[in-house]
């Protein structure tokens, strides 16, 4: 295997610690929907919020990304941030048929 | 190869890379690109029909939650396993990184196992593609969960192959094709599983393609490349366990 030279602090313990807050938010989101805290358009606004920090965490320390080029970064998660946005106005339909009853 | 372009000595010769790192590191965020709005439409197609509907089944109970829990946690501590991995491989430690890779694959492996018991143990109490017992007028819920679950849980498989391969080349074919007969042998014919574990077959065949027709020694790039992939799975699993399970909890 060739060897690479770290470009940045690649220390342990960052990792431990983003492996720790990834299981403490899990924890919170269990609690949250076993005690059934809102209701469930809330509750799914709530859990995906918490979704979102976890998935941040997972790619800027995991997959490095907030170690790599500026440009990298915002082409990447800009382009998948926008087309996923995109695929929210399917939700419009979901909610005009809850509060319609449409069958 | 792909890589000599970036760390070529003649000048002007080739441009500078556009992101500024190794060409299959942006190949894999590219394939990494679509794969999430693959996995997107399924969420958001989930998401629409447990919006819409308010008679959406709630069939997982404490022991289920506590078993997607544990799931969670094993895909999680994969990820810390393989980024750990990736440091060993820059560090040139071949020894630690092999042992990383295999307890992410252990991890892994777990997960696909768990899963296979939530999945058979949903089949047994009468949910299929078409119709579940919980909601008779929801008959969507079992085709989404499904091809959702499925569809990650595939991902998983592929992935423990691949670090499979990444870790013993060659000598991982004989192990997946144990684990493959093993799979086949051990679970009765009317489990869905019986079929599915062919998968394992299928893996190893392009597996065995790959390392026959481009043998290589895999170096710190395909470990870093690899582990691009499996944390991008555990992402995923990041919505699926509180869109799939947690809004769908019977207290």
């Amino acid at each position: 295997m060739h060897t690479v030279a770290a470009t940045h602090d690649e220390s342990k313990a960052q990792y431990f610690w983003v492996w720790g807050a990834l299981l403490v938010l899990t924890g919170v989101e269990v609690f949250l929907a076993y005690e059934q805290f809102f209701q469930p358009v809330r509750m799914l606004e709530v859990l995906m919020v918490l979704s979102v920090i976890k998935a941040a965490l997972i790619i800027a320390y995991f997959m490095h990304l907030m170690f790599e080029v500026p440009f990298m970064r915002f082409m990447l998660m800009a382009a998948i941030v926008a087309c996923l946005c995109l695929m929210c106005i399917f939700f419009a339909d979901a909610m005009r048929i809850l509060s319609l009853g449409v069958k | 190869m792909a890589d000599a372009a970036v760390h070529h000595d003649i000048a002007g010769v080739y441009e500078p890379s556009l992101f500024g790192t190794y060409s299959k590191k942006i190949g894999m965020w590219l394939f990494l690109a679509s794969d999430s709005l693959t996995f997107g439409a399924l969420l958001f197609a989930y998401s629409y029909g447990r919006v819409s509907n308010p008679s959406w089944p709630t069939p997982f109970g404490k022991e289920s939650i506590i078993n997607a829990t544990i799931m969670t946690a094993c895909l999680l501590s994969s990820s810390l396993t393989m980024v750990l991995g990736v440091l060993a491989a820059h560090r040139g430690d071949k020894i630690r990184t092999r042992n990383w890779l295999f307890a992410t694959m252990f991890f892994g492996a777990a997960f696909v196992l768990l899963h296979g018991m939530e999945w058979s143990k949903l089949i047994h109490e009468g949910m299929t593609p078409f119709t579940n017992p919980w909601a008779p007028s929801v008959p969507q819920f079992g085709g989404t969960f499904f091809t959702l679950t499925g569809m990650h849980m595939l991902h998983v498989t592929i992935g423990v192959i691949y670090l499979g391969v990444v870790a013993l080349r060659k000598k991982f074919l004989p192990v997946l094709l144990l684990l493959w007969l093993i799979g086949w042998l051990a679970t009765p014919a009317s489990n869905v599983f019986h079929l599915g574990v062919h998968v394992l077959l299928i893996g190893a065949v392009v597996a065995a393609m790959v390392l026959f027709l481009h043998p290589k020694d895999y170096d710190s790039h395909d470990v870093e490349v690899s582990g691009l992939y499996w944390h991008f799975v555990d992402l995923v699993w990041m919505f699926i366990f509180p869109l799939v399970y947690l809004m769908s909890t019977r207290v």
